[in-house]
């Protein structure tokens, strides 16, 4: 198994340092999946996430100038890595005006990720160059079936988000007032925020978000555009998919299927990221 | 005499106002009533009198002579001062040593804890030899101290833009950091962490990306050829190698790190004030900090403007 990578680009550098920050925000720890083509970094539904999952996609030739990567088989070319999110956005956060940044998988004491940073700085005529070994651990191809990309469900109704740090200043007060809350949408491009304790109900409406088109066979091409689909889920989750989204998204989409399941797809310029929060029991 | 630190501060607290509009002030000692006097003499006739209650303690000496130290390197505080940027704020202790090609090394020091699932993240800074005043020291040195109070002292050192000399010996005799100006002469002497095993059996693996410095800046690219790294491949069983670097393939650039921390320092008995000098007392539980400032005035006094004054600190001890 062999990684390699290279970024000279500093606009390609700080693309990827914000997904590193937005992944150190939604998962404490993840897998990094490495192939030819892409980059994902993947929360899979254990009970530990508390069935929260994560989808991250990035092409790698976009950010990567030079890219090489060698996988467990010729059959099975990837790289599955369980690393701690933090120490990856925290090894970027050195390399803002960096020169150059390497990334390789090595094995020094323990398997690693380093992460090589060459800076310029004012203080010194030569490069300095910073590095930092970041632990890993292989994830066993026995185990590679829980970590594939998790299907789209056909969801009742689909609708644009709406700002999401006006959704999340809103959530953020709700939070403490109830531990859950009931996310409902339609296809008349409305959104509420529900939440419900004996002494007070709030909801926040949002309006006129639009919908995307529905695709033919969608479920929802029956529906009467008022009615609303709705799921009840764990507060804190919905917070914390809020609180990593810290650029505005090129594309938010919410998908909800009634009472099983929020799907939140995001764009965020090249890089897709795709959050699930079920419903709660 | 000790007094409350951040009492002291609080008189100085904004720098600003103080250039603005304090004239001059006076630092008295008041033996009636116990009390540390500043008194600041401001614009206007404006007065402003400070009491600090101080207690009188037991004068520790530090024991320590920079002279006696074989190692030594000088370099701007701004240089190691951007370096330890790159560290976590919440590290606690960092390894300096000289490695290959003559580059000193700050590498992040963790305790190598039982549970080996839960590694930390290894952080490593290497600066060129081209960027320090100053380097006599052979490779292969390194110590570990506290990075706090290395931050700390760097900060200082920084802000008076003065450069920092930093003598030091063997792992476990303490590290010397001089800041010295026509002004000030500081010391600061942090405790090392003793190496357990000599021949440690945690070698670094060598990393060839570490450029071999040389003057032009635009040369490391090319030294740096990404093609040419040589990764350890993980499904080649890795042996932590026990030996010499000789049995290196590649030369390391890195520092052998400490294997075992260990200590033989007396445990502090109080805060602030210790004694520096080590003494092995075995069987003592590994106390993990230990620090001692000593910082000393060659002002001296007969110059004072404000007429004889009763010293209140004391001359710099040993080498001056």
């Amino acid at each position: 198994m062999k990684f390699r990578a290279k970024i000279v680009d500093l606009a390609c550098l700080n693309h990827f340092t914000r997904v590193s920050n937005m992944i150190a925000k939604l998962a404490k720890t993840c897998t990094l999946r490495i192939s030819p083509e892409k980059l994902n970094f993947i929360l899979s539904d254990k009970l530990a996430s508390g069935g929260v999952s994560m989808w991250c996609e990035l092409e790698q030739e976009n950010i990567f100038s030079e890219f090489q990567m060698e996988g467990v088989s010729a059959e099975n070319n990837a790289i599955y890595l369980e690393l701690t999110s933090e120490n990856l956005s925290r090894a970027l956060k050195t390399a803002q005006n960096a020169r150059a940044l390497k990334i390789k998988l090595t094995n020094k004491h323990f398997p690693c990720l380093t992460v090589s940073v060459e800076l310029q700085l004012s203080s010194s005529s030569s490069s300095r160059i910073v590095t930092h070994d970041i632990p890993i651990k292989v994830i066993p191809r026995r185990l590679w079936k829980d970590l594939q990309e998790p299907s789209v469900p056909d969801s009742d109704v689909s609708i644009y988000l709406p700002a999401l740090k006006t959704m999340k200043s809103v959530v953020e007060k709700m939070k403490n007032i109830s531990n859950h809350l009931v996310i409902e949408a339609n296809l008349n491009g409305e959104l509420n925020l529900k939440i419900e304790t004996e002494l007070v109900c709030v909801t926040t409406h949002f309006k006129d978000l639009g919908n995307p088109l529905l695709s033919s066979e969608s479920a929802s091409q029956s529906r009467h555009p008022e009615d609303m689909a709705e799921v009840h889920i764990d507060i804190k989750k919905l917070l914390q998919f809020l609180a990593g989204q810290q650029v505005t998204p090129t594309k938010a989409v919410c998908n909800i299927v009634s009472n099983r399941i929020v799907h939140f797809d995001l764009l965020l310029e090249d890089i897709s990221l795709q959050y699930f929060i079920p419903a709660l029991s | 005499m000790s007094y409350l630190a951040q009492s002291f501060l609080s008189v100085f607290r904004s720098l600003a106002m103080v250039e603005k509009t304090v004239e001059k002030c006076c630092i008295s000692l008041s033996s009636s009533n116990s009390h540390l006097v500043v008194q600041l003499h401001c614009k206007y006739g404006v007065k402003k009198t400070h009491n600090l209650s101080f207690q009188d303690c037991e004068s520790l000496q530090a024991v320590f002579n920079p002279a006696l130290c074989p190692h030594l390197l000088r370099a701007p505080a701004r240089v190691l001062a951007e370096a330890v940027l790159s560290f976590p704020p919440a590290l606690t202790e960092v390894t300096l040593g000289i490695g290959h090609g003559r580059r000193v090394i700050l590498r992040s020091y963790q305790e190598e804890e039982a549970d080996s699932t839960n590694k930390a993240m290894v952080t490593e800074t290497s600066i060129g030899e081209e960027d320090f005043q100053q380097l006599h020291a052979p490779e292969g040195i390194a110590v570990t101290f506290c990075l706090k109070e290395f931050r700390g002292l760097l900060s200082f050192a920084e802000s008076a833009n003065l450069p920092l000399t930093v003598h030091f010996d063997v792992p476990g005799r303490p590290v010397i950091f001089t800041i010295e100006d026509s002004l000030l002469d500081s010391h600061f002497v942090l405790a090392t962490l003793l190496e357990q095993d000599p021949c440690s059996q945690d070698l670094c693996s060598p990393n060839p990306c570490q450029p071999v410095p040389q003057k032009q800046a635009h040369s490391i690219p090319h030294l740096d050829d990404f093609t040419n790294d040589d990764i350890d491949c993980y499904m080649i069983a890795m042996e932590t190698t026990v030996g010499s670097e000789g049995s290196r393939a590649q030369p390391s650039t890195s520092l052998p790190p400490v294997s075992q921390p260990s200590h033989d320092l007396v445990p502090p008995s109080e805060e602030e004030e210790e004694e520096a000098e080590p003494s092995t007392v075995p069987g003592t539980p590994p106390p993990k900090k230990f620090r001692s400032l000593f910082f000393g005035s060659i002002l001296a006094p007969v110059h004072s403007p404000q007429g004889p004054s009763p010293v209140l600190a004391e001359d710099s001890d040993g080498e001056g």
